[in-house]
């Protein structure tokens, strides 16, 4: 689904990572770990073609991202879902219009009706689905940022720190949203560094751990 | 073409992702409205100098004058030769000897009105008006030259020239002005345009990352300024229209300035132009914007 090959980036100038070797299998579901600052947002970024790897190859879905034009690009992002860190709304729109905005954009907003309301019950926020995004708290901001990944029924979902503002439970209900996405095909990817979060969900799902510090990317194996 | 159509049709709701922009819209409505006015005042400027300028170069054209040596001895004889030759002449329509009356009153100014003319030599003047298809100048100055020495067709080109030539130069600053007119609208628009761009980068970069292709966000942009410089020029053209209306009516060139028969398409096309001005500027600058967003 993403690869990365031998990719090297670095933010103004200075080496961030370099040869960083990385598949997302289809149907697999991992956790990018690593201390903050570490370059998990930086990488994330390399996989929907937000940065442009500075050496190596990244491939989505199979094609080389250098080699796509600007529509090809919009085309591919169509496919991955992503929670941003800042979550990035359109704040004069609605919370619903918002989460809608992937459907709108691609020309298919007559879509979202049906899976709108169902989406937003999902993630808790059917009360506040008038409301615009500044009037949100942490917690929901995220959960819309999550509903509005997942609308377009994308291949890939990537979430970055998506329970960062969360409570306990809200933060389990999420992560059962998202292996219950992955049971049903999607591939995930989610930078935390929440561990506990991690070894809670063990037993769910068949989930790797990747570490990323000083620039390495290694597969934690039991010891979390 | 089909990415062109897509550009202005597209559907309302990409409208709706870029947040309203108050200020620039009303400015942008404004300027054009401004600069359409002044389109439509310099057009009718232009439009009625070339049609006066062509009616006088048309009239002068058609008539020519026959001047006859001021000899008392022959002057009758050579009047007489002369309107049978300009007879006989194909393309001659008229011909007719000036009276001396006619003549002293063109003396006049110069000579005052108690000049006698029967007391010194004046040269005969015939006026000659010429068919649609004109007589050859040349070979009636040929036959003149044979049988009358001394007679002088006098085609009004001292006079014609320069009036064309005025009405010509005319006529090309009022196109040079209204292209000037058109440069600004680009230009302001391409501000305005640019202006609300930048304003609305984390709008863009949002877009672009939920999949939005350049297109979708330029349309945004590009439906606004060009509803825009169309709807304020459309006022602006009804506001010069009123302008013309109210101009002097005290007979003469200023009761000539206006629109006549396909001229009225001018200032209807207008608004038009001002669309496909503003499309144009809106579009280059959106895409110009887009390629440096990832
Ligand atoms: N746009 C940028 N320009 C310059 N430096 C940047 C930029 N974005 C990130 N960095 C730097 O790159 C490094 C990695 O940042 P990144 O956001 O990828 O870390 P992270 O692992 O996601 O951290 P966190 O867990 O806090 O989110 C940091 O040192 C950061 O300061
Ligand atoms: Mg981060």
């Amino acid at each position: 689904m993403i690869e990365l090959d031998n990719v090297s980036y670095g933010h103004n100038g200075s080496a961030l990572f370099s040869q960083l070797n990385l598949k997302l299998a289809p149907g697999s579901f991992q956790f990018l770990t690593g201390p903050s600052g570490a370059g998990k947002t930086t990488l994330l970024r390399l996989c929907y073609a937000d940065l442009r790897a500075q050496r190596g190859k990244v491939r989505v879905f199979g094609q080389d991202i250098s080699t796509l034009d600007r529509d090809g690009v919009a085309m591919s992002r169509r496919r991955i879902g992503v929670v941003h860190q800042d979550c990035q709304f359109l704040d004069h729109l609605s919370v619903a219009e918002n989460i809608a905005l992937p459907l709108t954009v691609a020309g298919r907003i007559s879509e979202a009706a049906a899976n709108l309301k169902e989406l937003l019950s999902w993630v808790g926020l059917a009360k506040q689905s008038g409301r615009f995004p500044p009037e949100l708290s942490g917690g929901e901001r995220q959960r819309a940022a999550l509903a509005r990944a997942v609308i377009m029924s994308p291949d890939v979902i990537i979430a970055d720190e998506p329970t960062g503002n969360v409570d306990w439970e809200m933060s389990q209900r999420l992560l059962a949203l998202l292996v219950e996405l992955n049971r049903m095909g999607k591939t995930v990817l989610i930078a935390t560094h929440d561990l506990t979060m991690i070894r809670s969900l063990k037993s769910d799902v068949d989930a790797r751990v990747l570490r990323l510090k000083d620039g390495q990317l290694t597969v934690a194996g039991a010891v979390l | 073409m089909t990415a062109l159509l897509e550009l202005i049709m597209g559907d309302p709701q990409a409208d709706r992702v870029v947040p309203p922009t108050g200020i620039t819209a009303k400015l942008t409505i404004f300027v054009s409205a401004v600069m359409a006015m002044l389109a439509v005042i310099a057009l009718a400027l232009s439009l009625s100098t070339g049609r006066v300028a062509d009616r006088w170069a048309d009239e002068l054209s058609q008539a020519a004058t026959l001047r006859l040596p001021a000899d008392p001895e022959s002057a009758s004889a050579h009047l007489l030769k002369a309107l049978e030759i300009l007879e006989t002449t194909p393309g001659v329509a008229s011909a007719r000897a000036l009276s001396s009356e006619e003549q002293q009153e063109l003396l006049a100014p110069w000579f005052g009105d108690d000049l006698l003319l029967d007391t010194m030599p004046i040269p005969q003047l015939i006026e000659i008006v010429a068919d649609d298809a004109p007589y050859d100048p040349e070979g009636l100055r040929a036959r003149l030259a044979a049988e009358i020495p001394g007679a002088v067709l006098d085609e009004h080109d001292s006079w014609r020239e320069p009036l064309l030539a005025a009405a010509k130069r005319v006529r090309f600053i009022g196109w040079a002005v209204i292209l000037l007119i058109g440069a600004s609208v680009a230009a302001m628009i391409t501000l305005a345009a640019q202006a609300s761009l930048s304003a609305n980068a984390q709008v863009i970069r949002v877009l672009r990352l939920v999949g939005a292709r350049d297109v979708y966000i330029a349309r945004a942009f590009v439906q606004r300024y060009t509803l825009r410089s169309g709807l304020g020029a459309i006022a602006g053209v009804v506001l010069g229209l009123i302008v013309l209306q109210v101009l002097p009516d005290s007979g003469g060139f200023f009761s000539e300035i206006g629109f006549v028969g396909f001229g009225w398409v001018w200032p209807l096309i207008i608004p038009l132009l001002a669309a496909v001005v503003g499309f144009f500027a809106t579009r280059s600058a959106a895409f110009a914007r887009l390629k440096e967003q990832t």
